[in-house]
């Protein structure tokens, strides 16, 4: 099945909810054609295409909910997806959270997440972006392994009380990891776009082979606190910790940073540095994303820290109903603000301190601090008196993204980022911080 | 082990637990469904000849085409609640292919020979534009056909056929018990997974294989209102190559001791009872002082750190640089296998791959590149002797064959190297727990799986526990809390100084082991006995914010 058009999809869900004999009924349907081509040791090495769609269909006897999905689309398996979903829910267990579905939305218009020229992305396309990159590595002597990876996809979503949204997106995703012949270099770079016209696989290429050349021959420095310059794609991968553990629930109940002693929350304090400021805008022209969540909530420009201040959580409707808030639905991606600096001015401006290229493995090791732990990799350099001096050995950090937020020297120019944990864009600046707790050092290159 | 699966849940509230990587594009159905036979062995042949014929038709040299079945259940719950109850069901078939010496894969979700021939073709179009920027081909070991062949997981008790309600009511049993036992929080859940795989290939295999796998968990949590302070302790099971017999302990499963673990099958009323005590006296614990400690370590621990620090490094594809751009390559470099004197742990340590250890994880008969699987040496006497194989890379390493450690996480993406079960061999001397601990001056008993985090060569790591006891001259002086430990792989492993016997072997494991772009998870076993490092550093993790 190709992808639907709003018209279509609305078309096929009408459809669909025609069948249904229960209580309350919300159908979802998505699906998407993705290409992905892989490169390593200077050579393709696996690729694939895959193309797939889903109808779920939630059915809802008072509060007894179950739910079946199904990816043929005739009429008789349209009629048997909406009947599974109703014997499901006729035998499952009263659910004491369950939420009537939501009526009509007053949704805002939909994002730029669509791009003609992205949708049109095929296998050929895939093959020049691999042979433009591996002409800039073969000919500087340097070793190549990346991943190209884009889709197209859409979503819609109808219920009987007459909420209906659509929604369509394209993305393109290159990540680029260029290492010397001899092991002793490694560098990296990765851009996300929804609009591939934006996206240059020689350049990131290069900024990444220029990287490898530039760490060959690290020198040890002692762990311990240092004064950091976080590039964008270093710094996501933490500070995406602290959004995603900013839901209200966790915090009401006591099991979060943002709990405090005797059941209260942190909400309306300030945790963070002046400088701070943290929001969701599904309509910035850099990062559309969704206008709204999957259970129908429109999605609205939010703020989650202001000036340092913890300004809003999330919460699922039946959390907030609890609490008599409004329920507001956790952001699919963050925008953090900065200043004007470029990254080399950030250098300039820096008497001792290292520079981050990227953050990897990043695993929780106390939530009650949103401490985590990982490693710094692929290009890591020791900045004295304003210039680069030398590369240095890899290092492992304990640090906690609330710490660190409080320890600002001075935030860059912002820009789009993706995480190489978990694949998901951000707009965020460079950041110089003091006082990073590297604990101890990595061999690793 | 992949992270996003913990973003996921504590989405859903559910802390630490580790659910595997459930296709999101998987059906939910009727649980009654699960007990239909797939597709008739004969009509999956059908199917597999299209796929095969039309690959060569347009050019391939080579074809293997995967159909799959795959179905899971997870039953989720928090103290009297029910949370969810999912069954779904995955089914399609991948086709891959070399052409023009290149590989391509193509996927699709309709089972009928039109769509197979399709995505056949796409496969092919996929292969022959990569061949443009190709400049080596791919070159396979050689593999004889095994005919019409099939293999299953020896369960006594298949999960899909025990009714939902019986696995609420445990679970829901088990949330009661830590809830009466003072605990603020509890999740639990249980998960079931079947895979249904057929292979067949140009050489003439078809395969036929019916895996299961369980695991059942829960993390008890604690919250001290006055300080505002909490803990979680995680259930001590492990997730198996198992039916649901797991789940019926004797007490000849019970391994005794500071606190009750469990050996082949698992005892879960009791685990829960024991995870409530623990965790209140978590927070009591006093905050560990950083330095240098002796480390014994339970096998509910170990397994983590050699899958992390030996498992991982002995990927082929790792040392090769396949995964550069994502999960890292490796320290144990080719030179350090060829000079067979690299000396990556001390002595006694001896670790062997194992693709056929009962009720383990990545017990199969064929890898999904249709090679019988075996068992091998990886470290022998504490030297590198071997890493882990598929086809392409086996000449790589000087062998005729593959090792058959391929997998794919299910018909919708292609295989790769992925690793087999890896396990530390017992002591071969006569050798308890008690005899580990009495020989320590200063050091830190550690129970149970926490935190994890390793360099993308697999030098520097770091990890948790669930449950951390002080040693002090010889004996067990209190719990401990704030424990992490640091080393160098290859440093750590020549500091083991003693391994229990086989009489203290036991697996852990994880389904959620992920490698690859676009990322894939894999289910892997990893045996140890009890086992003491002498002179490790562990730092205090306390922080304020």
């Amino acid at each position: 099945m190709p992808i639907l058009t709003k018209e279509a999809a609305q078309a096929l869900l009408k459809k669909v909810l025609a069948y249904s004999k229960a209580d309350e009924c919300e159908v979802t349907l998505f699906g998407g054609d993705s290409g992905n081509v892989r490169y390593a040791r200077n050579e393709v090495s696996t690729s694939g295409a895959n193309s797939r769609n889903m109808l779920v269909v939630n059915s809802a006897f008072g509060k007894k909910l179950g739910t079946a999905t199904i990816n043929e689309f005739d009429d008789a398996s349209l009629e048997k997806v909406v009947r599974r979903a109703e014997e499901l829910a006729r035998l499952a267990p009263e659910n004491p959270e369950y939420m009537p579905i939501l009526g009509p939305q007053q949704f805002v218009e939909p994002s730029a997440q669509y791009n003609e020229n992205t949708a049109a992305v095929d296998p050929a396309y895939r093959a020049d972006a691999v042979a433009k990159s591996l002409a800039i590595t073969k000919q500087n002597k340097l070793v190549a392994a990346g991943y190209l990876e884009n889709n197209v996809a859409f979503s819609a979503i109808m219920n009987s009380k007459g909420l209906f949204a659509y929604n369509s997106s394209t993305n393109i995703n290159f990540s680029i990891t260029v290492r010397s012949e001899d092991g002793t270099g490694s560098g990296y770079a990765s851009k996300s776009y929804n609009d591939v016209r934006k996206l240059d696989a020689g350049k990131e290429t290069s900024i990444a082979a220029q990287k490898a050349s530039g760490s060959r021959g690290a020198k040890a420095i002692e762990p311990g606190k240092y004064t950091v310059i976080l590039e964008p794609a270093a710094s996501i991968v933490l500070i995406e910790q602290l959004i995603g553990n900013m839901d209200a629930r966790s915090a009401e109940e006591g099991r979060s940073f943002l709990s405090k002693a005797g059941g209260k929350t942190k909400l309306g304090d300030k945790l963070m540095d002046d400088q701070v400021t943290i929001y969701s805008d599904p309509w910035h022209p850099d990062m559309p994303t969704a206008y709204w969540n999957n259970d129908g909530r429109p999605q609205e420009k939010t703020t989650w820290i202001d000036k340092g201040v913890v300004k809003n959580m999330y919460y699922s409707r039946y959390w907030a109903q609890k609490d008599n808030v409004k329920a507001i639905p956790s952001p699919d991606a963050f925008i953090m603000e900065g200043g004007t600096a470029s990254l080399e001015e950030l250098i300039k401006s820096t008497e001792k301190g290292i520079l981050v290229t990227r953050l990897w493995y990043i695993r929780p090791v106390d939530p009650q601090t949103l401490l985590f732990t990982g490693l710094t990799r692929d290009g890591t350099f020791y900045i004295e008196n304003g210039v680069i001096k030398h590369p240095v050995k890899n290092f492992r950090f304990n640090e906690s993204p609330v710490i660190m937020l409080n320890n600002v020297e001075a935030l860059g120019r912002p820009e789009r980022a993706v995480s190489g944990e978990s694949n998901q864009s951000a707009i965020l600046p460079p950041m110089k911080l003091r006082d990073f707790t590297f604990t101890s050092l990595s061999d690793a290159i | 082990m992949k992270r996003k699966d913990f973003i996921q849940l504590s989405a859903m509230g559910l802390g630490a637990l580790v659910l595997p990587n459930f296709s999101a594009f998987g059906t939910p159905v009727d649980p009654s469904r699960f007990l239909n036979d797939g597709l008739d062995v004969k009509i999956k042949k059908q199917l597999a000849d299209v796929a095969l014929n039309t690959a060569r038709s347009k050019g391939a040299t080579y074809a293997d085409v995967r159909i799959g079945r795959y179905l899971n259940q997870f039953v989720v719950t928090r103290e009297a609640r029910v949370q969810n109850i999912a069954n779904a069901e995955s089914f399609g078939v991948g086709i891959r292919v070399i052409a023009n010496g290149c590989w391509g894969f193509a996927a699709t979700n309709v089972v009928t020979k039109e769509a197979i021939a399709k995505a056949a073709e796409r496969a092919v179009a996929v292969a022959k534009a990569n061949s443009r920027v190709t400049t080596t081909p791919v070159q396979l070991a050689p593999q004889k056909g095994y005919g019409e062949v099939s293999w299953k997981t020896p369960i006594v008790q298949n999960a899909f056929t025990i009714p939902v309600k019986d696995k609420v009511d445990l679970l829901l049993n088990v949330n009661s018990i830590a809830m009466t036992g003072g605990a603020n929080f509890v999740n639990s859940a249980i998960l079931a997974i079947n895979e249904q795989k057929y292979f067949a290939s140009t050489d003439g295999s078809y395969i036929d294989q019916d895996i299961h796998r369980l695991f059942p968990t829960f993390t008890v949590t604690k919250i001290d209102r006055g300080s505002g302070k909490f803990e979680t302790r995680k259930s001590l099971s492990s997730p198996v190559g198992m039916g649901y017999e797991y789940l019926t302990p004797t007490a000849d499963n019970k391994v005794g001791g500071i606190v009750t673990r469990y050996k082949d099958r698992y005892d879960m009323l009791e685990d829960v009872k024991n995870a409530t005590a623990d965790v209140d006296q978590k927070l009591k614990a006093k905050s560990v002082e950083p330095g240098k400690y002796d480390l014994v370590l339970d096998p509910s621990h170990l397994w983590l750190t050699i899958h992390e620090s030996v498992a991982h490094p002995t990927e082929l594809d790792r040392v090769l640089g396949y995964e550069a751009n994502y999960a890292g390559t490796s320290f144990l470099t080719l030179d350090k296998w060829k000079s067979r004197n690299f000396q990556f742990g001390s002595k006694l340590v001896n670790v062997v791959a194992d693709k056929l250890q009962p009720g383990s994880l990545g017990a199969v008969g064929y890898d999904d590149e249709g090679v019988q699987c075996g068992k091998w040496d990886l470290i022998k006497d504490g030297v590198l002797v071997n890493y882990q194989a598929i086809r392409d890379q086996a000449h790589i390493i000087g062998l005729d064959h593959s090792q058959g450690c391929c997998y794919a996480q299910s018909w919708s993406d292609v295989q790769f190297q992925r690793m087999p079960n890896v396990s530390l061999q017992p002591g071969k001397e006569k050798l308890s727990v008690d005899d580990l601990i009495k020989n320590v001056e200063k050091g830190i008993y550690i129970i149970g799986d926490g935190s994890f985090s390793i360099d993308q060569q697999r030098y520097n790591f770091q990890f948790g526990g669930q449950t951390f006891y002080e040693i002090k001259n010889g004996k067990i002086a209190g719990m401990l809390k704030d424990v992490a430990y640091q080393a160098n792989t290859q440093e750590f492993w020549n500091s083991c100084t003693a391994i229990a016997d086989k009489s203290d072997y036991r697996l852990g494991g994880a389904f959620n082991d992920g490698k690859g772009q676009p990322g894939q998870s894999n289910a892997v076993s990893h045996g140890s006995s009890t086992t003491r490092f002498n002179g490790v550093n562990v730092i205090n993790t306390a922080r304020k914010i």
